[in-house]
């Protein structure tokens, strides 16, 4: 077996305490996926596994095991993706540090929404999801953005969607 | 982090006879374990994985709803069964962690996570009996905010970290547990322990025994049922204080009720005190004030969280409000 990323199958590293995200990193220079808390309170590290949003410190490659991972490089290597685009047109960030991160999430985050995942603050859990901000902003609240670039980012988040519904 | 092999288990006998060997954990997410292992809490000497064992969710011939012990919490959240039936697990589930973590972390992995107590987690600098049984504690006498206001013992002031497990453990869900001799089941509000002098001691499970699945019986209260969460930021953070409650009314009298708090104890807090003293009774404001003050009757909080006292009150007789048509 192999771990797929972006497209291209990895060996999975003989040390079983490499964690995806120093194989990403540190052994294939794939440094887009950053480094923040190393323990699963910041959401810099988020990656895309088999379509969701994961975060890279806290799996090890083992468990990638014949899984497709994504990260930032992969979603933008046909050009920028809609959502890159939209966090430069609306500030959704200051030092960039959290970017990858946040723009790996909401990928993810707006293919829960078209599944009819629910969320904390969804009122009804029977009915079709209804995009808010308010329903962006708990689903993004696990990454942090120590610039406060948060009202920037949702607002990337809400024009991506926008387009996509027109 | 010290050196570890992995290995994926292909069945659940595989995983009974490997989890049982000396130095072995069973590894469901990762999302506590890997953590654990880096800050040198925890140092198994093999994984074993079992995140891809028992990932189906499905309904059982009696109604019953049985979900695997691998499935992820995003999925059970997500399942249209949950969802619809019991909305207080599905809301309990959402209120936990982040997207990515819910993404990976498994339901029996959630079950025996361990407790986010700042002192256990610090094995370079705090002394904690959880973690070198018999050295201590530094969490009395320390920042005791997110500690135990019941249950608690002189040994250990630790909290369950889990909001799932509450919700689970008002709904009475049973726990499959399979062991070298066969399957046994154990229910939910038996599975933690409170800590007593042994701390270390977490659970009923016996060595090497594995969680397969959690079923959701049929239940009268879970469709009027819901999760409330009181924290200190609005999202991605541990309850101070949670209530999962489920209520059925008979006209203005309560023909049963569940309720279970999070974040008070050592396990998910059922609250059979406030139950009986609700079952049969008028479902009014005054009802429910007066049988969360029962409950809390033996709370016995220390300077840093007396507030969670009134606390736990006073939301659990606004939850109790809410799912009988009085917003509060």
């Amino acid at each position: 077996m192999a771990i797929r990323i972006n497209g291209t199958d990895v060996a999975r590293p003989a040390d079983a305490r490499v964690s995806l995200l120093d194989l990403l990193r540190e052994r294939l220079h794939l440094t887009g996926t950053k480094v923040g808390c190393n323990q699963g309170a910041c959401g810099a590290c988020t990656v895309l596994v088999d379509g969701e949003r994961v975060l890279s410190c806290l799996t090890l490659a083992a468990q990638a095991d014949g899984r497709d991972v994504t990260t930032i490089e992969g979603l933008g290597a046909n050009g920028l993706h809609a959502l890159q685009t939209a966090f430069l047109e609306h500030d959704g960030l200051q030092c960039g540090y959290c970017t990858p991160g946040q723009i790996c999430a909401a990928s993810a985050m707006l293919a829960e929404i078209d599944a009819g995942i629910p969320s904390y603050v969804t009122q009804d859990l029977s009915g079709p999801v209804m995009l808010s901000r308010e329903e962006v902003r708990e689903r993004m609240s696990g990454n942090l953005c120590r610039c406060g670039a948060h009202n920037g980012i949702i607002d990337a988040i809400m024009a991506v969607a926008a387009e996509r519904a027109a | 982090m010290t050196p570890v092999s992995y290995l994926r288990a292909g069945s659940v006998a595989d995983a009974v006879g490997l989890g049982g060997a000396e130095g072995h954990r069973l590894l469901g997410g990762g999302t506590n374990l890997v953590d654990l292992m880096r800050k040198g809490v925890e140092r198994p000497a093999v994984l074993v994985d079992v995140s891809r064992l028992s990932t189906l969710i499905e309904e059982a011939a009696d109604g019953s709803v049985v979900i695997g012990a691998g499935a992820r919490n995003c999925a059970v959240a997500a399942h249209p069964l949950v969802r619809t039936r019991y909305p207080m697990l599905a809301r309990a589930i959402l209120a936990g962690a982040s997207a990515q973590i819910r993404n990976m972390a498994t339901v029996g992995g959630n079950l025996l996570q361990r407790t986010r107590c700042l002192y256990f987690a610090d094995a370079a600098g705090s002394r904690c009996n959880k973690r070198v049984p018999g050295s201590g504690c530094d969490a009395q006498g320390g920042f005791t905010r997110y500690h135990a206001i019941l249950g608690a013992s002189p040994s250990c002031i630790a909290t369950h970290p889990s909001d799932m497990a509450v919700a689970l453990a008002a709904l009475d869900a049973r726990v499959h547990l399979a062991n070298a001799d066969g399957v046994r089941t154990i229910s939910l509000p038996d599975l933690h322990r409170l800590p007593g002098d042994r701390p270390d001691l977490e659970t009923m499970l016996a060595p090497g025994e594995v969680i397969v699945a959690v079923e959701l019986p049929p239940s009268d209260v879970a469709a009027r049922s819901t999760y409330r969460k009181v924290r200190d930021r609005a999202s991605y953070a541990f309850a101070l204080v949670s209530v999962a409650a489920g209520i059925a009314l008979d006209g203005d009298r309560i023909s049963d009720v569940r309720i279970a708090l999070g974040g008070v104890a050592a396990k998910p807090w059922r609250a059979l005190r406030a139950e009986a003293a609700l079952r049969g009774g008028p479902a009014t404001a005054e009802a429910f004030a007066r049988a969360a003050e029962g409950e809390l009757a033996d709370a016995a909080p220390l300077p840093g969280n007396a507030f969670k006292v009134p606390l736990a009150k006073r939301t659990m007789a606004a939850v109790l409000a809410e799912l009988s048509g009085n917003r509060a």
